[in-house]
């Protein structure tokens, strides 16, 4: 049987700039930072850096009713809310959600460290789970999101979390894709979400990979820039819908873009440091998948996170990968790396560069370090011909995943 | 010493606050699962929410079992305060 075609349906975002898709795109769009100082994290003995790029409160017991609130840590509300936003987008009705033909592919670094934290808050001081909430470990556990998201929408079918943290989203894209081409799902829900919490900016201070330009957020994080010091860690949602073609056709569903390829390698070198030759591999492996040339592809979203030695690694393996001519940019420098989230939210961005064909610049580069600039980096909007793009994220752990999306032409 | 109507109106605050409820439908009457529409994880969290407001452990698993109605969890209070009160006299 062949495999099916994969296309995007619908589109969910809770980041930095707020609730919806909208102040996303309107943020990335005004080459805005949601960066901000957290002076608040001064209190905690070692941690250097005080930055990060929180999601703006919101009423979440408006939005939520108690009776699913009380299992979500803030990760499952966003991904939640995402995830309501891409079905109400894709225009899917409660009962095809019910028919057991759509699935759940979301992912997060960990459950809810803000519930961690209250947990243990309670439980390490006299080894005690009295007074622990019956909800607590339903926040904390690694597939929290999915879960919730499945007992929120009335979702019945598959359901899967795919954990590993800066590249989930991109794994549980991958999932959903992979999922849809075997005709074991009519559409998935596939994304990412994670939360700001200074143990998550801790274990990157810990490993010297946070920036420390706490007086001067909006300058930082610089992805691809000379003057880089590190990841500033961002929260947020973001949810896409993936759907067979045919089905697509059949409901006459607006497609947003087409998935084509998915390359997913360990380079089983180092649990932490970059690997330029596996991030070259995952590229080659999508490309590969799609049969599509070096040639054929206009534009490469990278992950580069700002570290000292990720985004050379990344540059050097994009340019083998595609040539130095292609255009290549990073949104990290707006939202921060929102972890588990950060792949869906950029592919979500990413769409939105294939509708309007312009490149969206990475924001914070001034002076491009020469070993990065090996890749044609982008330094402002450009208007440009976009129908195939490449889409890269790594994780900790040695993890190399790239995505390969294409505009369907009318 | 509490007086029961302050236990009473005590844990009709603390119920509504912890479950997000009207005050107005924790009748004497009400049924905690029927009525009120808690589940088994809302119980635990009744248990908590009270044990925390009244400074009181519900050691009796048995007769927490039986509370039915908003009433039976008075009446459980109002024994539980005599008791405990009693071994502190």
């Amino acid at each position: 049987m062949p495999l099916k075609r994969v296309v995007i349906t619908g589109r969910g975002a809770v980041s930095p700039f707020g609730l919806g898709v909208q102040p996303l795109l309107e943020g990335i769009w005004a080459g805005r930072s949601a960066i901000r100082a957290m002076p608040e994290w001064a209190r905690i003995d070692g941690l250097k850096s005080l930055l990060a790029a929180p999601v703006p409160d919101f009423a979440d017991k408006e939005l939520l009713p108690r009776s699913l609130r009380r299992t979500m840590g803030p990760m499952a509300k966003y991904a939640t809310l995402a995830a309501l936003e891409a079905v109400k987008d894709a225009g899917i009705d409660q009962s095809l959600l019910a028919t057991g033909t759509i699935g759940v592919a979301v992912g997060s670094t960990t459950g809810s460290p803000s519930a961690y934290e209250d947990f243990y808050r309670t439980f390490l001081p006299a080894e005690t789970i009295g007074g622990i909430r019956s909800g607590e470990f339903f926040k904390i556990m690694g597939h929290s999101c999915a879960a919730n998201i499945c007992l929120a929408l009335g979702i019945h079918g598959e359901q899967w979390s795919p954990v590993s943290a800066c590249a989930s989203s991109s794994q549980a894209i991958g999932l959903g894709y992979l999922l849809i081409q075997a005709g074991r799902q009519r559409a998935m829900l596939c994304g990412g979400a994670d939360e700001v919490h200074h143990s998550v900016t801790g274990v990157f201070d810990v490993v010297r990979a946070a920036s420390l330009q706490n007086d001067n957020p909006a300058a930082t994080p610089r992805p691809f820039d000379a003057e880089r010091d590190g990841v500033v860690c961002g929260g947020g949602g973001g949810i896409i819908l993936l759907e067979s073609y045919e089905s697509a056709r059949e409901r006459g569903a607006r497609i947003y873009g087409e998935i084509i390829g998915f390359g997913n390698v360990n380079d089983s070198e180092h649990i932490a440091n970059p690997h330029e030759g596996s991030m070259a591999r995952a590229m080659l492996n999508a490309m590969d998948e799609s049969k599509i040339s070096p040639a054929e592809v206009d534009y490469v979203n990278a992950h580069a996170t700002a570290t000292l030695l990720g985004d050379p690694a990344e540059a050097a393996a994009i340019a083998k990968v595609v040539g130095a001519s292609v255009p290549t940019s990073s949104f990290k420098g707006h939202i921060g790396h929102t972890l588990g989230a950060a792949a869906a939210l950029e592919t979500i961005v990413l769409l939105e560069m294939l509708q309007r064909q312009e490149i969206i610049p990475t924001l914070n580069l001034a002076n491009p370090d020469p070993e990065c600039a090996v890749a044609n980096l982008v330094r402002k909007i450009e208007k440009r011909a976009l129908t195939t793009v490449l889409k890269n994220n790594f994780a900790l752990g040695g993890v190399n995943a790239a995505l390969v999306l294409r505009r369907l032409t009318p | 010493m509490m007086s029961n109507d302050e236990l009473r109106r005590r844990v009709v605050a603390t119920l509504a606050e912890e479950l997000e409820l009207d005050p107005e439908a924790l009748t004497p009457e009400a049924t905690l699962y029927d009525d009120l529409g808690l589940d088994s994880l809302d119980a635990v969290d009744m248990v908590v929410a009270l044990e925390k407001s009244f400074g009181m452990k519900f050691n009796d698993e048995e007769s927490l079992k039986a509370v039915r109605t908003v009433n039976d969890l008075f009446e459980l209070l109002i024994k539980l305060k005599e008791s405990q009160t009693a071994d502190e006299a």
